[in-house]
Protein backbone atom coordinates (compact mmCIF):
# COMPACT_ATOMS: atom_id res chain seq x y z
CA UNK A 1 0.00 0.00 0.00
CA UNK A 2 2.85 2.27 1.23
CA UNK A 3 6.31 2.17 0.41
CA UNK A 4 8.81 4.66 1.43
CA UNK A 5 12.73 4.46 0.13
CA UNK A 6 14.88 6.93 1.78
CA UNK A 7 12.69 9.50 2.07
CA UNK A 8 14.85 12.49 3.59
CA UNK A 9 13.11 16.58 4.53
CA UNK A 10 15.20 18.99 5.51
CA UNK A 11 14.17 22.37 6.54
CA UNK A 12 17.45 24.72 6.14
CA UNK A 13 20.13 22.71 7.38
CA UNK A 14 17.79 20.62 9.39
CA UNK A 15 16.69 17.08 8.82
CA UNK A 16 13.11 16.57 10.19
CA UNK A 17 12.82 13.10 8.17
CA UNK A 18 16.34 11.69 8.00
CA UNK A 19 16.10 8.79 5.15
CA UNK A 20 13.23 6.73 6.36
CA UNK A 21 12.88 3.28 4.76
CA UNK A 22 9.65 2.30 5.66
CA UNK A 23 6.89 -0.83 4.07
CA UNK A 24 3.23 -0.53 5.48
CA UNK A 25 1.20 -3.10 3.49
CA UNK A 26 -2.65 -3.03 2.90
CA UNK A 27 -5.05 -2.67 5.99
CA UNK A 28 -2.31 -2.85 8.49
CA UNK A 29 -2.79 -0.03 11.27
CA UNK A 30 -0.18 1.91 12.45
CA UNK A 31 0.42 4.11 15.33
CA UNK A 32 2.69 6.65 14.75
CA UNK A 33 4.12 7.92 18.12
CA UNK A 34 6.57 10.35 18.71
CA UNK A 35 7.76 13.72 20.92
CA UNK A 36 7.45 17.21 19.09
CA UNK A 37 9.51 17.96 16.27
CA UNK A 38 9.62 14.19 15.53
CA UNK A 39 8.69 14.32 12.60
CA UNK A 40 5.23 12.76 12.17
CA UNK A 41 3.69 16.10 10.58
CA UNK A 42 6.14 16.21 8.08
CA UNK A 43 5.74 11.98 7.20
CA UNK A 44 2.42 12.86 6.75
CA UNK A 45 2.46 16.00 4.22
CA UNK A 46 4.91 14.30 2.29
CA UNK A 47 2.41 11.10 2.15
CA UNK A 48 -0.02 13.70 0.94
CA UNK A 49 1.75 14.74 -1.67
CA UNK A 50 2.17 18.50 -0.15
CA UNK A 51 5.87 18.39 0.56
CA UNK A 52 9.00 18.25 -1.77
CA UNK A 53 11.64 15.76 -0.77
CA UNK A 54 14.43 13.36 -1.64
CA UNK A 55 14.21 10.05 -1.68
CA UNK A 56 11.10 8.22 -3.05
CA UNK A 57 7.07 7.59 -1.61
CA UNK A 58 4.46 5.38 -3.08
CA UNK A 59 0.97 5.51 -2.27
CA UNK A 60 -0.94 2.93 -4.03
CA UNK A 61 1.94 2.04 -6.58
CA UNK A 62 2.01 6.01 -7.67
CA UNK A 63 3.73 9.08 -6.34
CA UNK A 64 1.02 10.81 -4.08
CA UNK A 65 2.91 14.32 -5.55
CA UNK A 66 2.45 13.69 -9.34
CA UNK A 67 -1.02 11.84 -9.35
CA UNK A 68 -2.35 14.28 -6.79
CA UNK A 69 -6.07 13.50 -7.72
CA UNK A 70 -6.18 9.99 -8.24
CA UNK A 71 -4.07 9.29 -5.18
CA UNK A 72 -5.81 11.54 -2.59
CA UNK A 73 -9.27 10.40 -4.19
CA UNK A 74 -8.69 7.26 -2.10
CA UNK A 75 -6.79 8.92 1.50
CA UNK A 76 -9.17 10.22 4.23
CA UNK A 77 -6.90 12.82 6.03
CA UNK A 78 -7.93 14.50 9.58
CA UNK A 79 -5.55 16.84 10.62
CA UNK A 80 -4.57 17.64 14.23
CA UNK A 81 -5.91 21.23 14.49
CA UNK A 82 -8.82 21.77 12.15
CA UNK A 83 -8.11 24.83 9.72
CA UNK A 84 -9.54 28.03 10.30
CA UNK A 85 -12.17 28.21 7.14
CA UNK A 86 -14.79 30.85 7.21
CA UNK A 87 -16.66 29.08 4.68
CA UNK A 88 -20.23 27.45 6.00
CA UNK A 89 -19.94 23.98 7.14
CA UNK A 90 -22.63 22.91 4.38
CA UNK A 91 -20.04 24.77 1.76
CA UNK A 92 -17.08 22.62 3.07
CA UNK A 93 -19.32 18.95 2.92
CA UNK A 94 -20.70 20.15 -0.60
CA UNK A 95 -16.52 20.50 -1.53
CA UNK A 96 -15.60 17.79 -0.55
CA UNK A 97 -18.52 15.67 -1.76
CA UNK A 98 -18.07 17.63 -5.18
CA UNK A 99 -14.01 16.42 -5.19
CA UNK A 100 -14.72 13.22 -4.17
CA UNK A 101 -17.57 12.08 -5.98
CA UNK A 102 -19.37 11.22 -2.46
CA UNK A 103 -22.27 12.53 -1.08
CA UNK A 104 -22.67 15.31 1.41
CA UNK A 105 -25.47 12.47 3.40
CA UNK A 106 -23.24 9.75 3.69
CA UNK A 107 -21.24 12.73 5.79
CA UNK A 108 -23.97 13.98 7.64
CA UNK A 109 -24.40 9.92 8.52
CA UNK A 110 -21.15 9.69 10.09
CA UNK A 111 -21.27 13.30 11.70
CA UNK A 112 -24.39 11.87 13.45
CA UNK A 113 -22.97 8.96 14.51
CA UNK A 114 -20.33 10.84 16.32
CA UNK A 115 -22.81 12.80 18.06
CA UNK A 116 -23.03 16.12 15.54
CA UNK A 117 -26.51 17.10 14.06
CA UNK A 118 -25.40 18.74 11.09
CA UNK A 119 -28.68 20.60 10.42
CA UNK A 120 -28.66 23.58 12.69
CA UNK A 121 -25.14 24.19 11.80
CA UNK A 122 -24.88 24.18 8.14
CA UNK A 123 -24.73 27.59 7.55
CA UNK A 124 -22.45 28.36 10.15
CA UNK A 125 -18.87 29.19 9.56
CA UNK A 126 -17.02 26.15 10.07
CA UNK A 127 -14.55 28.33 12.01
CA UNK A 128 -17.23 29.37 14.45
CA UNK A 129 -17.48 25.39 15.91
CA UNK A 130 -16.22 24.12 18.96
CA UNK A 131 -13.45 22.61 18.93
CA UNK A 132 -15.00 19.02 19.17
CA UNK A 133 -17.49 19.86 16.93
CA UNK A 134 -14.32 20.51 14.23
CA UNK A 135 -12.96 17.46 14.83
CA UNK A 136 -16.42 15.87 14.68
CA UNK A 137 -16.58 17.40 10.75
CA UNK A 138 -12.78 16.51 10.21
CA UNK A 139 -13.60 13.06 10.71
CA UNK A 140 -16.95 12.93 8.96
CA UNK A 141 -15.59 14.58 5.35
CA UNK A 142 -12.75 11.75 6.03
CA UNK A 143 -14.58 9.09 6.58
CA UNK A 144 -17.92 9.94 4.88
CA UNK A 145 -16.80 8.42 1.82
CA UNK A 146 -15.04 5.11 0.13
CA UNK A 147 -10.81 5.31 1.16
CA UNK A 148 -8.36 2.90 1.35
CA UNK A 149 -6.03 5.05 3.37
CA UNK A 150 -6.77 7.14 6.74
CA UNK A 151 -4.30 9.43 7.77
CA UNK A 152 -5.45 10.66 11.18
CA UNK A 153 -3.10 13.18 13.13
CA UNK A 154 -4.43 13.11 17.07
CA UNK A 155 -7.97 12.33 16.19
CA UNK A 156 -9.76 11.84 19.14
CA UNK A 157 -7.57 14.66 21.11
CA UNK A 158 -10.82 16.59 20.88
CA UNK A 159 -13.72 14.35 21.17
CA UNK A 160 -15.96 13.43 24.22
CA UNK A 161 -15.57 9.78 25.70
CA UNK A 162 -19.23 9.32 23.51
CA UNK A 163 -17.51 10.52 20.53
CA UNK A 164 -14.44 8.61 20.99
CA UNK A 165 -16.40 5.30 21.34
CA UNK A 166 -18.46 6.19 18.05
CA UNK A 167 -15.09 6.85 16.66
CA UNK A 168 -13.37 3.43 17.39
CA UNK A 169 -16.71 1.95 16.65
CA UNK A 170 -16.19 3.30 13.06
CA UNK A 171 -12.70 2.43 12.53
CA UNK A 172 -13.49 -0.90 13.90
CA UNK A 173 -16.10 -0.89 10.55
CA UNK A 174 -13.82 -0.15 8.26
CA UNK A 175 -12.37 -3.46 7.78
CA UNK A 176 -9.06 -3.73 5.23
CA UNK A 177 -8.67 0.20 5.28
CA UNK A 178 -5.18 1.33 6.02
CA UNK A 179 -4.70 3.63 8.62
CA UNK A 180 -1.81 5.60 10.49
CA UNK A 181 -2.81 7.54 13.42
CA UNK A 182 -0.28 10.01 15.35
CA UNK A 183 -0.69 10.26 18.60
CA UNK A 184 1.97 11.81 21.56
CA UNK A 185 0.86 8.73 23.73
CA UNK A 186 1.04 5.60 22.53
CA UNK A 187 -1.25 4.39 25.02
CA UNK A 188 -4.12 6.54 23.90
CA UNK A 189 -4.32 4.55 20.54
CA UNK A 190 -2.45 1.29 21.18
CA UNK A 191 -6.11 -0.27 21.25
CA UNK A 192 -7.03 1.12 17.46
CA UNK A 193 -3.38 -0.37 15.60
CA UNK A 194 -1.46 -3.36 15.00
CA UNK A 195 1.90 -1.70 14.72
CA UNK A 196 3.48 0.61 16.44
CA UNK A 197 5.75 2.77 14.36
CA UNK A 198 8.59 5.30 16.57
CA UNK A 199 10.17 8.39 15.15
CA UNK A 200 12.60 10.14 16.68
CA UNK A 201 14.64 13.12 14.80
CA UNK A 202 13.31 11.72 11.85
CA UNK A 203 14.28 8.30 12.03
CA UNK A 204 12.61 5.53 12.68
CA UNK A 205 13.85 4.33 16.47
CA UNK A 206 10.87 1.77 17.43
CA UNK A 207 9.06 -0.52 14.41
CA UNK A 208 6.73 -3.46 16.12
CA UNK A 209 3.91 -5.44 16.22
CA UNK A 210 0.80 -4.83 18.79
CA UNK A 211 -1.32 -7.27 20.56
CA UNK A 212 -3.83 -6.05 23.02
CA UNK A 213 -6.89 -7.25 24.60
CA UNK A 214 -8.61 -3.94 24.42
CA UNK A 215 -8.63 -3.92 20.00
CA UNK A 216 -10.31 -1.99 17.88
CA UNK A 217 -14.12 -2.95 17.83
CA UNK A 218 -14.17 -4.99 21.92
CA UNK A 219 -15.85 -3.43 24.59
CA UNK A 220 -16.23 -3.89 28.35
CA UNK A 221 -19.06 -4.13 30.58
CA UNK A 222 -18.23 -1.53 34.46
CA UNK A 223 -20.79 -1.97 36.87
CA UNK A 224 -19.83 0.75 39.97
CA UNK A 225 -20.85 1.07 43.68
CA UNK A 226 -20.76 4.24 45.62
CA UNK A 227 -20.59 4.55 48.74
CA UNK A 228 -22.65 7.32 48.50
CA UNK A 229 -24.73 9.76 46.36
CA UNK A 230 -21.53 12.50 44.12
CA UNK A 231 -22.72 14.63 41.91
CA UNK A 232 -19.31 15.39 40.42
CA UNK A 233 -19.25 11.46 40.00
CA UNK A 234 -22.50 11.11 38.49
CA UNK A 235 -22.09 14.20 36.06
CA UNK A 236 -18.42 12.13 34.58
CA UNK A 237 -20.73 8.86 34.71
CA UNK A 238 -22.85 10.44 32.27
CA UNK A 239 -20.40 11.62 30.18
CA UNK A 240 -19.02 8.62 29.63
CA UNK A 241 -22.08 6.87 28.93
CA UNK A 242 -23.08 4.80 32.13
CA UNK A 243 -26.44 4.58 33.28
CA UNK A 244 -27.74 4.69 37.32
CA UNK A 245 -31.36 2.99 37.97
CA UNK A 246 -31.42 4.87 41.14
CA UNK A 247 -29.42 7.93 39.45
CA UNK A 248 -27.38 7.51 43.02
CA UNK A 249 -24.94 4.82 43.72
CA UNK A 250 -25.10 2.10 41.66
CA UNK A 251 -23.47 3.01 38.18
CA UNK A 252 -23.49 0.31 34.84
CA UNK A 253 -22.58 0.90 30.88
CA UNK A 254 -20.49 -0.39 28.17
CA UNK A 255 -16.77 1.19 27.79
CA UNK A 256 -15.27 0.96 24.44
CA UNK A 257 -11.94 -1.67 24.51
CA UNK A 258 -9.67 1.72 23.13
CA UNK A 259 -11.00 3.85 25.95
CA UNK A 260 -10.59 1.64 29.06
CA UNK A 261 -7.17 3.31 30.51
CA UNK A 262 -8.96 6.27 30.18
CA UNK A 263 -11.74 4.98 31.92
CA UNK A 264 -9.11 3.42 34.59
CA UNK A 265 -8.32 6.63 35.03
CA UNK A 266 -11.54 8.01 35.32
CA UNK A 267 -12.36 5.43 38.33
CA UNK A 268 -8.95 6.06 40.00
CA UNK A 269 -9.94 9.94 40.11
CA UNK A 270 -13.12 8.78 41.99
CA UNK A 271 -11.77 6.08 44.14
CA UNK A 272 -12.93 7.92 47.31
CA UNK A 273 -16.19 7.37 46.51
CA UNK A 274 -16.51 3.80 44.64
CA UNK A 275 -16.83 1.19 47.40
CA UNK A 276 -17.39 -1.40 44.45
CA UNK A 277 -15.95 -2.02 40.91
CA UNK A 278 -16.06 -4.62 38.10
CA UNK A 279 -15.16 -4.80 34.51
CA UNK A 280 -15.55 -7.58 32.13
CA UNK A 281 -14.68 -7.90 28.74
CA UNK A 282 -18.00 -8.26 26.03
CA UNK B 1 -9.51 -10.69 -8.76
CA UNK B 2 -6.64 -9.52 -7.24
CA UNK B 3 -5.09 -10.55 -4.08
CA UNK B 4 -3.17 -8.19 -1.65
CA UNK B 5 -0.24 -10.41 -3.17
CA UNK B 6 -0.51 -9.79 -6.57
CA UNK B 7 1.35 -8.11 -8.76
CA UNK B 8 -0.42 -4.76 -10.18
CA UNK B 9 -2.80 -4.95 -6.86
CA UNK B 10 -2.52 -1.46 -5.00
CA UNK B 11 -2.09 0.08 -8.96
CA UNK B 12 -5.58 -1.16 -9.33
CA UNK B 13 -6.71 0.06 -5.32
CA UNK B 14 -6.67 3.50 -7.49
CA UNK B 15 -8.59 2.42 -10.48
CA UNK B 16 -10.68 -0.15 -9.22
CA UNK B 17 -13.97 0.28 -11.57
CA UNK B 18 -16.43 0.84 -8.83
CA UNK B 19 -15.09 4.22 -7.95
CA UNK B 20 -17.00 6.77 -8.15
CA UNK B 21 -15.52 9.80 -10.61
CA UNK B 22 -15.51 13.25 -8.84
CA UNK B 23 -19.24 15.22 -9.19
CA UNK B 24 -17.48 18.14 -10.64
CA UNK B 25 -13.75 19.27 -11.89
CA UNK B 26 -11.51 20.21 -8.96
CA UNK B 27 -11.18 23.63 -11.04
CA UNK B 28 -14.91 24.12 -11.13
CA UNK B 29 -15.25 23.23 -7.85
CA UNK B 30 -12.33 25.31 -6.22
CA UNK B 31 -13.49 28.18 -8.15
CA UNK B 32 -16.88 28.49 -7.43
CA UNK B 33 -15.94 27.73 -3.66
CA UNK B 34 -13.29 30.75 -4.42
CA UNK B 35 -16.38 32.91 -5.54
CA UNK B 36 -18.61 31.74 -3.21
CA UNK B 37 -16.08 32.63 -0.29
CA UNK B 38 -15.01 36.31 -1.65
CA UNK B 39 -19.23 37.11 -1.54
CA UNK B 40 -19.31 36.50 2.01
CA UNK B 41 -15.82 38.53 2.88
CA UNK B 42 -16.05 41.61 4.38
CA UNK B 43 -13.49 42.74 2.01
CA UNK B 44 -15.34 42.16 -0.86
CA UNK B 45 -18.43 44.12 0.91
CA UNK B 46 -16.06 47.50 1.71
CA UNK B 47 -14.36 46.93 -1.89
CA UNK B 48 -17.79 46.40 -3.69
CA UNK B 49 -19.45 49.47 -1.90
CA UNK B 50 -16.13 52.03 -2.78
CA UNK B 51 -16.79 51.28 -6.11
CA UNK B 52 -20.99 51.59 -6.12
CA UNK B 53 -20.35 54.61 -4.07
CA UNK B 54 -17.99 56.17 -6.59
CA UNK B 55 -20.55 55.77 -9.36
CA UNK B 56 -23.46 57.08 -6.84
CA UNK B 57 -21.58 59.63 -5.25
CA UNK B 58 -20.90 61.06 -9.29
CA UNK B 59 -24.90 60.32 -10.25
CA UNK B 60 -25.82 62.51 -7.30
CA UNK B 61 -23.22 65.51 -7.35
CA UNK B 62 -24.59 65.92 -11.13
CA UNK B 63 -21.43 65.16 -13.15
CA UNK B 64 -22.97 63.64 -16.02
CA UNK B 65 -24.03 66.98 -16.21
CA UNK B 66 -21.01 68.74 -15.75
CA UNK B 67 -18.54 70.02 -18.22
CA UNK B 68 -14.98 69.72 -17.14
CA UNK B 69 -12.06 69.57 -19.71
CA UNK B 70 -14.06 69.49 -22.60
CA UNK B 71 -15.88 65.85 -21.33
CA UNK B 72 -19.54 66.19 -20.43
CA UNK B 73 -22.24 63.16 -19.70
CA UNK B 74 -21.48 59.59 -19.09
CA UNK B 75 -18.50 60.54 -21.34
CA UNK B 76 -17.02 62.31 -18.09
CA UNK B 77 -18.48 60.09 -15.60
CA UNK B 78 -16.15 57.62 -17.02
CA UNK B 79 -12.76 59.47 -17.26
CA UNK B 80 -13.59 60.33 -13.83
CA UNK B 81 -14.64 56.66 -12.76
CA UNK B 82 -11.65 54.98 -14.74
CA UNK B 83 -8.75 57.72 -13.14
CA UNK B 84 -10.26 56.85 -9.71
CA UNK B 85 -10.44 53.05 -10.24
CA UNK B 86 -6.90 53.19 -11.34
CA UNK B 87 -6.02 55.27 -8.32
CA UNK B 88 -7.69 52.11 -5.70
CA UNK B 89 -8.21 49.07 -7.59
CA UNK B 90 -4.70 47.94 -7.93
CA UNK B 91 -3.81 48.91 -4.31
CA UNK B 92 -7.12 47.16 -3.37
CA UNK B 93 -6.77 43.67 -5.38
CA UNK B 94 -2.94 43.12 -4.77
CA UNK B 95 -3.34 43.35 -0.44
CA UNK B 96 -6.99 41.76 -0.67
CA UNK B 97 -5.17 38.78 -2.24
CA UNK B 98 -1.92 38.18 -0.99
CA UNK B 99 -3.54 38.57 2.46
CA UNK B 100 -5.92 35.95 1.30
CA UNK B 101 -3.76 33.75 0.30
CA UNK B 102 -0.84 33.80 2.11
CA UNK B 103 -3.48 33.91 5.06
CA UNK B 104 -4.93 30.78 3.98
CA UNK B 105 -0.94 29.04 3.64
CA UNK B 106 0.64 30.48 7.29
CA UNK B 107 -3.38 29.25 9.16
CA UNK B 108 -2.99 25.73 8.03
CA UNK B 109 -5.97 26.04 5.33
CA UNK B 110 -3.55 24.82 2.62
CA UNK B 111 -2.60 21.49 4.51
CA UNK B 112 -6.28 20.55 4.53
CA UNK B 113 -7.62 21.30 1.20
CA UNK B 114 -4.49 20.23 -0.68
CA UNK B 115 -4.93 16.90 1.32
CA UNK B 116 -8.18 16.60 -0.98
CA UNK B 117 -8.31 15.27 -4.39
CA UNK B 118 -7.64 18.38 -6.26
CA UNK B 119 -4.96 18.42 -8.73
CA UNK B 120 -2.33 21.60 -8.31
CA UNK B 121 -3.36 22.80 -10.97
CA UNK B 122 -6.96 22.96 -11.18
CA UNK B 123 -6.96 24.64 -7.48
CA UNK B 124 -4.45 27.28 -8.50
CA UNK B 125 -6.38 27.93 -11.97
CA UNK B 126 -9.57 27.79 -9.44
CA UNK B 127 -8.45 30.41 -7.35
CA UNK B 128 -7.07 33.02 -10.01
CA UNK B 129 -10.16 32.58 -12.10
CA UNK B 130 -12.55 32.84 -9.33
CA UNK B 131 -10.06 35.52 -7.53
CA UNK B 132 -10.25 37.63 -11.13
CA UNK B 133 -14.34 37.29 -11.36
CA UNK B 134 -14.93 38.63 -7.70
CA UNK B 135 -12.73 41.52 -8.43
CA UNK B 136 -13.73 42.51 -12.01
CA UNK B 137 -17.44 42.33 -11.05
CA UNK B 138 -18.24 45.13 -9.04
CA UNK B 139 -15.69 47.48 -10.51
CA UNK B 140 -18.07 46.46 -14.13
CA UNK B 141 -21.09 46.24 -12.14
CA UNK B 142 -21.23 49.89 -11.10
CA UNK B 143 -20.42 51.33 -14.60
CA UNK B 144 -23.48 49.44 -15.62
CA UNK B 145 -25.31 50.75 -13.03
CA UNK B 146 -24.52 54.52 -13.99
CA UNK B 147 -24.76 53.71 -17.35
CA UNK B 148 -28.30 52.41 -17.14
CA UNK B 149 -29.32 55.58 -14.82
CA UNK B 150 -28.04 57.84 -17.40
CA UNK B 151 -29.46 55.90 -20.48
CA UNK B 152 -33.39 56.13 -18.52
CA UNK B 153 -32.92 59.96 -18.27
CA UNK B 154 -31.69 60.41 -21.81
CA UNK B 155 -28.04 61.03 -21.23
CA UNK B 156 -26.38 59.75 -24.43
CA UNK B 157 -24.24 56.85 -23.94
CA UNK B 158 -20.66 56.78 -25.48
CA UNK B 159 -21.20 52.89 -26.70
CA UNK B 160 -17.65 52.10 -28.29
CA UNK B 161 -15.83 53.93 -24.91
CA UNK B 162 -17.52 52.44 -23.10
CA UNK B 163 -16.63 49.53 -24.19
CA UNK B 164 -13.01 50.10 -24.07
CA UNK B 165 -12.66 51.62 -20.62
CA UNK B 166 -14.59 48.51 -19.78
CA UNK B 167 -12.36 46.20 -20.96
CA UNK B 168 -9.48 48.34 -20.06
CA UNK B 169 -10.68 48.39 -16.02
CA UNK B 170 -10.95 43.98 -16.86
CA UNK B 171 -7.25 43.54 -17.63
CA UNK B 172 -5.93 46.07 -15.26
CA UNK B 173 -7.94 44.04 -12.74
CA UNK B 174 -6.48 40.71 -14.21
CA UNK B 175 -3.08 41.92 -14.26
CA UNK B 176 -2.75 42.58 -10.76
CA UNK B 177 -4.44 39.36 -9.57
CA UNK B 178 -1.91 37.65 -11.66
CA UNK B 179 0.48 40.14 -9.34
CA UNK B 180 -0.55 38.93 -6.18
CA UNK B 181 -0.90 35.37 -6.90
CA UNK B 182 3.00 35.47 -8.00
CA UNK B 183 3.57 37.29 -4.52
CA UNK B 184 1.64 35.17 -3.01
CA UNK B 185 3.71 32.19 -4.23
CA UNK B 186 6.87 33.60 -3.39
CA UNK B 187 5.66 35.09 0.57
CA UNK B 188 5.29 32.25 3.65
CA UNK B 189 4.07 34.75 5.57
CA UNK B 190 1.31 37.26 5.07
CA UNK B 191 3.41 40.21 6.78
CA UNK B 192 6.01 39.63 4.04
CA UNK B 193 3.17 39.37 1.47
CA UNK B 194 1.89 42.12 2.15
CA UNK B 195 4.97 44.22 2.50
CA UNK B 196 5.82 43.34 -1.20
CA UNK B 197 2.20 44.16 -2.32
CA UNK B 198 2.41 47.56 -1.09
CA UNK B 199 5.74 47.85 -2.33
CA UNK B 200 5.30 46.87 -6.04
CA UNK B 201 2.14 49.23 -5.80
CA UNK B 202 4.22 52.29 -4.43
CA UNK B 203 6.98 51.63 -7.24
CA UNK B 204 4.42 51.59 -10.00
CA UNK B 205 2.59 54.68 -8.58
CA UNK B 206 5.79 56.47 -8.33
CA UNK B 207 7.14 55.49 -11.61
CA UNK B 208 4.03 56.80 -12.43
CA UNK B 209 4.69 60.60 -12.62
CA UNK B 210 7.49 61.60 -10.08
CA UNK B 211 9.88 59.28 -11.33
CA UNK B 212 9.29 60.05 -15.00
CA UNK B 213 8.84 63.80 -14.73
CA UNK B 214 12.11 63.23 -12.53
CA UNK B 215 13.89 61.88 -15.34
CA UNK B 216 12.86 64.27 -17.69
CA UNK B 217 13.62 67.06 -15.66
CA UNK B 218 17.29 66.47 -15.35
CA UNK B 219 17.70 64.60 -18.83
CA UNK B 220 19.87 62.37 -16.68
CA UNK B 221 18.18 59.40 -18.89
CA UNK B 222 17.70 58.90 -22.55
CA UNK B 223 14.30 59.54 -24.42
CA UNK B 224 13.89 55.91 -25.49
CA UNK B 225 14.51 54.80 -21.52
CA UNK B 226 12.14 57.27 -20.29
CA UNK B 227 9.38 56.05 -23.05
CA UNK B 228 10.43 52.03 -21.63
CA UNK B 229 9.78 52.73 -18.65
CA UNK B 230 6.55 54.46 -19.04
CA UNK B 231 5.25 51.29 -21.62
CA UNK B 232 6.38 48.92 -19.01
CA UNK B 233 4.57 50.05 -16.12
CA UNK B 234 0.64 48.93 -16.67
CA UNK B 235 -0.54 51.93 -14.37
CA UNK B 236 0.57 54.53 -16.63
CA UNK B 237 -0.28 51.97 -19.79
CA UNK B 238 -3.75 52.12 -18.95
CA UNK B 239 -3.76 56.06 -17.64
CA UNK B 240 -3.07 56.68 -21.37
CA UNK B 241 -5.16 54.15 -22.99
CA UNK B 242 -8.19 55.57 -20.92
CA UNK B 243 -7.42 58.64 -22.36
CA UNK B 244 -6.21 57.83 -25.43
CA UNK B 245 -10.23 56.49 -25.87
CA UNK B 246 -11.97 59.94 -24.83
CA UNK B 247 -8.91 62.65 -26.31
CA UNK B 248 -7.66 60.75 -29.98
CA UNK B 249 -5.36 63.97 -30.13
CA UNK B 250 -3.99 63.40 -26.21
CA UNK B 251 -4.35 66.98 -25.39
CA UNK B 252 -4.60 66.13 -22.11
CA UNK B 253 -1.04 64.93 -22.09
CA UNK B 254 1.18 67.21 -23.72
CA UNK B 255 4.12 67.03 -25.75
CA UNK B 256 4.57 63.41 -24.58
CA UNK B 257 1.75 62.31 -26.89
CA UNK B 258 3.60 62.83 -30.13
CA UNK B 259 5.64 60.11 -28.77
CA UNK B 260 3.06 57.59 -28.46
CA UNK B 261 1.03 58.71 -31.06
CA UNK B 262 4.01 58.37 -34.00
CA UNK B 263 5.30 55.59 -32.15
CA UNK B 264 1.69 53.38 -31.95
CA UNK B 265 -0.73 55.68 -33.74
CA UNK B 266 -3.84 55.47 -31.58
CA UNK B 267 -5.29 51.96 -32.44
CA UNK B 268 -1.80 50.49 -31.77
CA UNK B 269 -1.53 51.99 -28.71
CA UNK B 270 -5.04 51.01 -27.70
CA UNK B 271 -3.96 47.01 -28.54
CA UNK B 272 -0.71 47.08 -26.22
CA UNK B 273 -2.66 48.71 -23.56
CA UNK B 274 -4.95 45.76 -23.95
CA UNK B 275 -2.02 42.82 -25.05
CA UNK B 276 0.29 44.36 -22.20
CA UNK B 277 -1.06 44.10 -19.17
CA UNK B 278 -3.18 40.72 -20.18
CA UNK B 279 0.49 39.30 -21.02
CA UNK B 280 2.24 40.61 -17.80
CA UNK B 281 -0.86 39.10 -15.61
CA UNK B 282 -1.09 35.84 -17.50
CA UNK B 283 2.89 35.64 -16.91
CA UNK B 284 2.88 36.41 -13.44
CA UNK B 285 0.16 34.46 -12.53
CA UNK B 286 2.08 31.64 -14.67
CA UNK B 287 5.34 32.14 -12.98
CA UNK B 288 3.26 31.87 -9.75
CA UNK B 289 1.96 28.44 -10.35
CA UNK B 290 5.80 26.67 -11.18
CA UNK B 291 6.78 28.27 -8.62
CA UNK B 292 4.23 27.23 -6.13
CA UNK B 293 3.87 23.38 -7.72
CA UNK B 294 7.58 23.22 -7.02
CA UNK B 295 7.76 23.79 -3.33
CA UNK B 296 5.98 22.85 -0.27
CA UNK B 297 2.54 23.38 -0.56
CA UNK B 298 1.61 24.14 3.19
Amino acid sequence: MITLKGVRKTFGPQAVLDGLDLDIPTGQRIALVGSNGAGKTTFFRCLLGEYVHDGEIRVMGRDPRRDRAAVLGLVGFVPQLPPPLRMPVGALMTYVADLTGSSVARMDEIADRLGLDIRPIRARPFVKLSGGMKQKLMIATALGRDVRLLIMDEPAANLDPAARHALFDLLADRIGTTMIVSSHRLDEIAPLVNRVVELERGKVVLDDVVTDAGALGSGFLARLELAGADPAFARGAVEWGLSSADRDTSWQGEIAGPDRLRFLGFVARHSGVISGFEMRGR
Amino acid sequence: MLSPQSPGFEASLVEAPGRRAPRRSGFVATMRLEVAEALRAKWFLFYSLVFFGLVAVMLVFGLTESRVMGFTGLSRLLVTYTQLAMAILPVFVLISTVRSLAGDREAGVFEYMLALPVGIGAWYGGRLIGRFLVTALPVVLAVLIAIGYGAARGVAVPWRELGLELGLLVTLVWCFVGIAFLISALSRSTDTAQTAAFLIWLTLVLALDLVLLGLMIRGQAPVETIVGVALANPLQVFRTASMLIFDPQLVLLGPTAYVILDLFGRTGFVVWAFAYPIFLGAMAAGLGYWIFRRADLP
